[in-house]
């Protein structure tokens, strides 16, 4: 069986090193050169059509129900006009995070195709655990989503409630919590809260 | 009570004289009438502009010793329902030492046989039943209500 799968690499590795015989040196290098490039943009075109509101709410699991109740909060309407949309909060901005998430996401995917929340009651069901994985993940990263936009170094204290004017400047000061460990159910109802640190 | 009856009595010859055209207005005229929509059944009326909540965070003086206090801070977007109760996240006994917040009162913690509980009491649970954020807006009607130290500061003087 080894022996087997040594001789067909052996085979593999003989056609590799062969120098080519119909296809010029130009052709290889400049055509794999294009070819590159164009898998490269698909692929990115791709990944950034998957990074955007309306691909999340292409699925009634994500429409009926986050997207419902994030239009009720000041992440969707506010007096400026700036809103946040589904990935600004939920996937990294940074590359190689942003494609770890994407891995992860599969699960979301099987999750869809099983139809794993697909009524408002199985949804409610497991809004604990899937708000548990977000809490997590934003504890691990210091919040860095909510930072993306909301920089502390540029926090006006004075121009904040003298309650959240204490708050955020001791406690998320000195590092000892971030945005997550208060901020929980900003965007969306939050599940049953028993048993939660803070509640 | 008298004139409570005698209002009602009005506001019911009034919408009986609305309702039958030509006699409209003669006796009653329409600012009387008590209403909020000040406008014909079939307009959209544009509404008030929204008012500010007021955000302080300093404590209100109670207009009478068994009000319950009023919150100095916007509570917008504060989750209330079965699954969470974001106000007792500062204001419940273990969390006020780091929110700094004042705790409820210890008759929340109470049934109503007076037995305490370790939790907030079920009957208690929904804050915003006798507690409410106070908006900075003018009065829609006029408020005659009088502190009751005015109404005893005469007769306590007079005896002295």
């Amino acid at each position: 069986m080894i022996a087997k799968l040594h001789a067909s690499l052996k085979k593999v590795w003989a056609v590799l090193r062969k120098p080519s015989v119909h296809y010029s040196l130009g052709f290889l290098t400049i055509g794999g050169f294009v070819a590159g490039v164009i898998f490269w943009g698909g692929f990115n075109t791709v990944l950034e059509a998957t990074n955007q509101e309306a691909f999340c709410i292409s699925c009634h699991e994500m429409e009926n129900n986050v997207y419902e109740e994030l239009k009720t909060t000041i992440h969707f309407t506010n007096r400026s006009g700036v809103r946040a949309t589904c990935p600004d909060c939920h996937v990294p901005h940074n590359w190689t995070d942003k494609i770890a998430r994407k891995m992860q996401a599969s699960k979301e995917v099987w999750g869809k195709i099983f139809g794993t929340i697909n009524t408002r009651e199985k949804f409610e069901g497991k809004r604990r655990e899937l708000a548990e994985h977000e809490w997590e993940r934003l504890k691990a990263n210091d919040s860095l989503e909510c930072r993306n936009c909301h920089n502390f170094d540029y926090m006006d204290f004075t121009r904040q409630s003298p309650r959240a004017a204490q708050m955020h400047s001791t406690s998320l000061a000195s590092g000892e919590k971030t945005c997550i460990d208060c901020h929980k159910g900003i965007a969306h109802h939050l599940p049953d809260m028993r048993g939660v640190q803070g509640f | 009570m008298k004139s409570a009856k005698k209002v009602t009595l009005i506001a019911m010859v009034g919408v009986s004289v609305v309702m039958s055209p030509g006699v409209h207005a003669a006796s009653v005229p329409d600012e009387k009438v008590a209403t909020l929509r000040q406008a014909p059944i079939n307009v959209e009326p544009t509404p008030p502009a929204m008012q500010r909540v007021s955000n302080t965070d300093i404590k209100q003086v109670r207009n009478y010793p068994m009000q319950p206090p009023v919150i100095p801070h916007k509570i917008d977007g504060y989750q209330l329902d079965l699954k969470v109760n974001k106000c007792m996240s500062c204001h419940a006994r273990k969390r006020t030492g780091e929110s700094q917040a004042p705790m409820v009162s210890v008759t929340h913690y109470m049934d109503r046989e007076n037995n305490f509980l370790a939790t907030l009491s079920p009957r208690r649970y929904f804050c915003t039943q006798c507690h409410v954020p106070q908006l900075e807006a003018k009065l829609l009607v006029e408020n005659d209500f009088v502190d009751m130290d005015h109404l005893i500061a005469p007769k306590t003087k007079a005896e002295h």
